[in-house]
């Protein structure tokens, strides 16, 4: 029998999964119409027209509607996947670069400095996401940038904490013990030894991490704190069509439709990649 | 018992400690200088220099803030920059409006969270069960902002059955206990109570299926005791578990809230916040930004100290 990455023992089990496959397809089709958007979108995203404003849904050559400024729904729908995804991806991608090598620093040096790193990150716990995130993107001035520093912020403490936890107890097994004494460096014994227990149970965080990102950051949109218009963004659009609710309520309800569905669909292909690597078991 | 709760109480303190730093710190990542807000760009040096020195900005940053801690631990908060006003005045009418709602919101998403997931654990792979597993994956997914236009597109616009925005008729930022004030409370607390619910019922749903096989109900099963007595057995083996992801989703709810105040425009901390965001008002952001989550710490703390009432083993650990 020829060997199989772990990799490829997942994906196998993950296409055998319906569940996180129809999520996936779904998260497919958002991304590619939000990448394509300039391609397939039917029209100009900032092209305003007074004499279209809250079309409803299903109107001739508007198929979603227009927004407040008369701008086609659809087009602007495609085109803000972009921003809005990007607040679900980065933020996450950053905090698990910066929060692993943390991690892994801390865990593997230990003692003192592992203690001081751990406890100035314990305070950090002492804020409730929501309100770390709007403290910091607040403090730092509305912006898009702004906004990913401060979600990456608030992930970062809770990867370092897994990183650390498993780089703590991964130190003290004997085959690492084996290399350092068969004199591998403190450099590749974390690359080849470590690394390789501490980035499964991160990446699965991680992914969990994704639709916590998107609704955070789209929140902050949403709050004024992040994107600024006339920028197509899932939050932003939420935010400037709340005057609209009562005239054309389909309409206004749509960008936040669409972050629930990425958000469920990131939840679910998280649980299943959750579930197709506990295949070691 | 007491030496536990001092030892907690220990163990606390520092991070109280480090979240004051944070706080203290959030003037010093905002952009520009903080005397900005006060004082016009074309100011005169001498003016300037008087400024700073009447706000303290001329002392060291440790002195300043170990100034800012003393006066913070007696409750002065320092004045808006915005309104001129007390910080610890106008934070403490937000505070108890949003904890009124984070509160009413809390405890009814726990509970229903609790009732579901028990139903669900009981009758595993049912129907209940299914309803359960959608929900709490629902629960955590949806933006809770969103929830709450949904909510208030169905429940006024179309039905007006509930008031879409304030806390009380005529824009009243006061919380009184009758009929008009109830009704406006009824959509942003069902919406923040989504937030824990789907977590507290796929914990409450793990821990009753977990717990009905272990050895220890099926003995009671064998001794012949009733699905009554079992419950008791059972509830009280899983209240810890429950008691800790209850604070910390409560925690959350509380962050949340900022957003779904938003939504309905409840006078709580979320308008205060965005107020003292956007007018630049540095003291009153920090202000709001310390005592949320002084009780955010404090509810942790309060957790820690139920536990072991519930379950003595706790305390040893």
């Amino acid at each position: 029998m020829p060997s199989r990455s772990f990799w490829f023992v997942v994906l196998r089990q993950l296409r055998q999964d319906p569940v996180a496959m129809t999520a996936a397809l779904v998260l497919l089709v958002i991304i590619g119409a939000a990448i394509f958007a300039p391609w397939l979108a039917p029209a100009d995203p900032y092209k305003a027209s007074m004499l279209e404003r809250l079309l409803p849904v299903g109107s001739p050559g508007h198929w979603l509607g227009t927004d407040e400024l008369g701008r086609d729904m659809l087009t602007r729908l495609m085109y803000g996947g972009r921003l809005s995804l990007l607040m679900g991806v980065v933020p996450v991608l950053a905090a698990f670069l910066a929060g692993t090598s943390i991690g892994l620093f801390a865990g593997y040096v230990g003692g003192r400095i592992n203690m001081v790193i751990m406890r100035m990150l314990d305070v950090f716990y002492a804020f409730p996401s929501v309100l770390l995130a709007v403290a910091v993107a607040g403090a730092l001035g509305p912006g898009m940038s702004n906004s990913l520093i401060a979600l990456t912020l608030v992930f970062v403490p809770q990867v370092v904490r897994i990183a650390e936890s498993v780089t703590t107890q991964v130190r003290r097994l004997e085959y690492i013990e084996a290399a350092r004494m068969s004199g591998s460096s403190v450099f590749s014994i974390i690359r080849v030894h470590v690394l390789g227990n501490v980035l499964g149970p991160v990446f699965v965080y991680a992914t969990g991490l994704l639709s916590v990102s998107m609704i955070l950051g789209s929140g902050l949109s949403f709050l004024g704190l992040g994107v600024k218009p006339p920028e197509p963004e899932w939050g932003l659009m939420l935010n400037t069509l709340r005057s609209a609710i009562f005239r054309n309520p389909l309409v206004a309800a749509l960008p936040g439709a669409l972050i629930f569905f990425t958000s469920i669909a990131f939840n679910l292909l998280a649980d299943g990649v959750r579930s197709a690597m506990d295949v070691r078991r | 018992m007491f030496s536990y709760v001092f030892k907690r109480l220990l163990l606390t303190l520092p991070i109280a400690l480090g979240v004051t730093l944070v706080a203290f710190m959030l003037v010093y990542i905002a952009p520009g200088d903080p005397l900005n807000a006060v004082a016009p760009a074309d100011a005169p040096v001498e003016v300037i220099e008087a400024l700073k020195s009447a706000y303290g900005l001329d002392k060291p940053l440790p002195v300043q803030y170990g100034k800012w801690l003393l006066r913070a631990v007696q409750g002065d908060l320092g004045k808006s920059i915005a309104s001129g006003r007390e910080v610890a005045t106008e934070v403490m009418s937000a505070v108890s409006n949003t904890l009124l709602l984070a509160g009413v919101a809390g405890f009814s998403g726990v509970l229903v969270g609790c009732v579901l997931g028990a139903l669900a654990g009981y009758w595993h792979g049912g129907f209940i069960d299914r309803l359960a597993t959608l929900l709490s994956v629902v629960g955590v997914s949806i933006p809770h902002y969103w929830l709450g236009l949904v909510l208030t597109i169905i429940f006024s616009t179309w039905l007006g059955w509930f008031p879409a925005m304030g806390a009380g008729p005529g824009g009243s930022a006061e919380w009184a206990f009758d009929y008009a004030h109830l009704q406006h409370l009824v959509l942003p607390a069902l919406t923040l109570s989504v937030i824990p619910l789907g977590i507290i019922t796929r914990t409450v749903r793990a821990l009753v299926a977990d717990m009905l096989e272990q050895e220890f109900v099926i003995a009671l099963r064998a001794r012949g005791l009733g699905n009554r007595a079992i419950f008791r057995h059972v509830a009280k083996n899983a209240a810890p578990t429950i008691l800790a992801v209850a604070g910390l989703q409560i925690g959350y709810l509380m962050g949340g809230s900022i957003l779904v105040e938003t939504v309905f425009a409840w006078p709580g901390t979320g308008f205060l916040l965005n107020t003292a965001i956007f007018q630049r008002d540095i003291p009153l952001l920090q202000g709001t930004i310390l005592v949320l989550c002084m009780f955010f710490v404090a509810l942790n703390l309060l957790v820690d100290i139920l536990q072991p009432l519930i379950d003595p083993r706790m305390e040893r650990a």
